[in-house]
């Protein structure tokens, strides 16, 4: 994997992702097997990795942008476009499924008015899929950002989401 | 003098509103004047009951749930600092049925410690079994592992022991310990109340896994859903730090150990050892072909000892009372005790900790409590999503490796899901399926491709007439066949496990819809 990127053409990128990045990077890149981690840092500052910032990645972690690209490309949790201000994580997983998760789904999709990697029109949510948020005691599970909620009902993700919008409202 | 009050700080408790009756408690406390120390430990794993709230007495800790936020006035109306009667009084926590008839080896301090206090845990019996292999040599320390018949309690249960020898006789000048904390089988959550209830435990097993083999340096890979344990995981890292349980010379023993929590992404896949390794070294979770097995050539091409979070936290309690006192429970070769994840549709969901033999009939109705919905139980899955479905009539197998293998499933890491009548085995096979075609690393075609073939073929079956369905049964058993043959990892090895099992327990679920208009 350690072929040297083309160091001399990094094409143009905004500059908050720029720096962005060598902040990150700089903290990190020493670090054996540093990749996720520089992927979790840039993702937790931006809220996602743009494709402009592979190239950058890749030349400060020596690595290709092909490697790169296909790292991000590999795990589900990291995004390369932006998400909505809350990224809404509902799980679809089996002991979820036995207490009415498949009703939920359907119900939370209607209700925000989009598919699973979807982001809400007025960019507040997208809802992703998950496959086990480790609440299963507590079937069905959703998790916001990093806010677990358990033995979810569709009335109770509707208050929810009502008490949200207010909250966006008055804030 | 302050009274204690137990409030737990575990994601499943605060899904259901800890937090707020954490600060509801504190604060009426305040406005009466009343002195009171909020603890915020793990859960006893009564998730039924959450949020459960404990107060110490003179007479030993009182549990009353569940608890919401409103119920706080009441309680404190009641006089439930001294373990006053409220219609959601339990009575002293440890005379309640589901946690006095557990043996709790692994789990004996979760839920009652303080998780974020070094002392607390060292009051509880903590960091005894590292005092022990400290005056012990590597292979004394093995042979303790081995002789206490403990087992990779992540899924493929192989003894533990074996794995360690094979790494501490392979020589190397640099060794690692990981932790694959990676918990993504639906039904399970015993790691993630360890690393939350009893941080210590982890990182006590772990350094004596590093000094029997000789590592330095350790990895705990934690899933990213599981943000709540990495702040827990952090925090007790730097408390052993700064006392001197990790670093260059552990409790000066001259030998280092050190160690750090890296943040998996969200692949399934990356529970598999091999996959997990290249996610650590930045790569693709893509499976490495065995041998050389990790054991030897492990992570970055160095002898590794790979083991999941319960494993490696049953190690300290074997150091501290011997091998003999953890082989003793159990039965067959399953050695030890089990913490069992009891999920789906039950009454009485939560962790049970027995040692092996129990039946699952047992698991599921005298702590279950039976379906919630209340009507009966249709299908069970054991093992998370590639393990079987287990039909009712099969409730008396007994909680034992062999004893599952004998019945085509797997016990793997514990977690037990219950589905009742109303499920469609047909639709869970299908998504058994699609799940393992989303997960699949892609490396290999069986489970690449296969996967999602299976989905087409069972979806022709369910829409097709009698004779279609046939057709496509022959196709699909023989698709499965590949599957489980020509996979190199369990994921496309074993998720024909529940399609199987769903196709030969319950076959009228996939009558054509043909044949249903028909009839």
């Amino acid at each position: 994997m350690k072929r040297a990127a083309n160091a001399a053409s990094l094409p143009d990128m905004p500059e908050n992702v720029r720096t962005a990045v060598l902040k990150v990077t700089a903290r990190l890149k020493d670090q054996p097997g540093a990749l996720l981690p520089v992927l979790h840092g840039v993702q937790a500052a931006l809220g996602y990795i743009p494709e402009a910032s592979v190239p950058l990645i890749a030349r400060e972690m020596n690595l290709s942008r092909a490697d790169v690209h296909g790292v991000i490309s590999f795990y589900h949790y990291f995004r390369s476009q932006p998400a909505g201000r809350r990224v809404i994580y509902l799980c679809r997983a089996e002991s979820c499924q036995a207490m009415g998760a498949v009703t939920l789904e359907k119900h939370i999709r209607q209700r925000l008015g989009v598919d699973f990697h979807e982001t809400t029109a007025d960019g507040a949510f997208t809802l992703e899929p998950v496959y086990c948020l480790g609440n299963c005691a507590c079937s069905p599970a959703m998790m916001v950002d990093d806010e677990l909620k358990g033995r979810l009902t569709p009335a109770g993700f509707d208050a929810w989401l009502a008490a949200e919008k207010m909250d966006a409202e008055t804030t | 003098m302050s009274i204690t009050v137990y409030v737990p700080c575990d994601a499943g408790a605060l899904s259901l509103g800890a937090e707020a009756v954490a600060t509801a408690i504190a604060a009426e406390a305040r406005q009466r004047e009343v002195e009171v120390r909020v603890v915020r430990n793990g859960s006893r794993g009564l998730y039924w009951l959450e949020p459960m709230v404990e107060v110490a007495t003179a007479d030993g800790r009182v549990a009353y749930g569940p608890v919401q936020r409103e119920d706080v006035p009441s309680l404190f109306e009641a006089d439930f600092l001294h373990g006053g009667s409220h219609t959601l009084a339990l009575g002293p926590t440890d005379a309640i049925a589901y946690l006095k008839s557990q043996q709790r080896l692994t789990f004996a301090r979760v839920g009652i410690i303080d998780p974020r206090s070094l002392d607390d845990y060292r009051a509880h019996g903590g960091y005894r079994g590292l005092e022990a292999a400290l005056g012990m040599d590597g292979t004394a320390i093995v042979q303790a592992v081995t002789d206490a018949g403990l087992r990779g309690r992540g899924g493929a249960a192989f003894p533990a022991g074996i794995k360690w020898k094979t790494c501490l006789d392979a020589p190397a000048d640099r060794k690692y310990i990981v932790c694959n904390a990676d918990e993504g089988d639906s039904g399970t959550f015993a790691d993630r109340m360890i690393m939350e209830g009893d941080p210590f435990v982890l990182i006590e097993g772990m350094t004596i896994a590093g000094l029997a083999v000789g590592a330095s340096h350790g990895y705990i890979y934690l899933r990213c859903e599981y943000p709540h344990a990495q702040r827990a995981l952090e925090a007790a890292i730097a408390s052993a730090e700064a006392d001197g349980y990790l670093g260059d010379d552990v409790r000066g023993s001259g030998k280092p150990f050190r160690l750090e929590v890296r943040m998996a992404a969200g692949a399934y896949i990356c529970g598999e050892e091999t996959s997990l390794l290249e996610s650590l070294e930045g790569k693709r979770g893509q499976v490495r072909f065995k041998p050389p097995l990790p054991a030897i050539e492990g992570l970055f091409g160095k002898p590794t000892v790979i083991n999941n979070v319960v494993t490696l936290a049953s190690v300290p309690i074997i150091l501290d009372k011997g091998a003999a006192y953890y082989r003793d429970y159990g039965s067959g070769r399953s050695r030890g005790t089990l913490p069992l994840q009891l999920a789906g549709n039950l009454k009485r969901p939560g962790l049970v900790e027995r040692a092996f033999g129990l039946t699952l009939r047992e698991l599921i109705e005298d702590y279950g409590g039976g379906t919630a919905s209340g009507r009966p139980v249709r299908a069970v899955q054991v093992g998370g999503p590639l393990g079987a479905y287990i039909p009712a009539s099969q409730l008396d197998t007994p909680i034992d490796y062999e004893a599952f293998v004998a019945i085509g499933g797997m016990l793997g890491h514990g977690g037990i899901v219950v589905f009742d009548d109303s499920v469609d085995m047909a639709a869970q096979a299908r998504y058994a399926m699609e799940f393992c075609a989303i997960e699949s690393c892609g490396k290999c075609t069986p489970c690449r491709i296969g996967s999602t073939r299976g989905v087409e073929v069972i979806d022709r079956i369910v829409a097709g007439n009698a004779a279609e369905r046939e057709r496509n049964e022959v196709l699909l058993r023989d698709l499965c066949q590949t599957m489980l043959a020509g996979s190199l990892c369990a994921l496309g090895g074993m998720a024909p496990f529940p399609v199987l099992s769903a196709l030969d327990h319950f076959p009228e679920d996939f009558a054509g819809a043909a044949d249903k208009k028909a009839s």
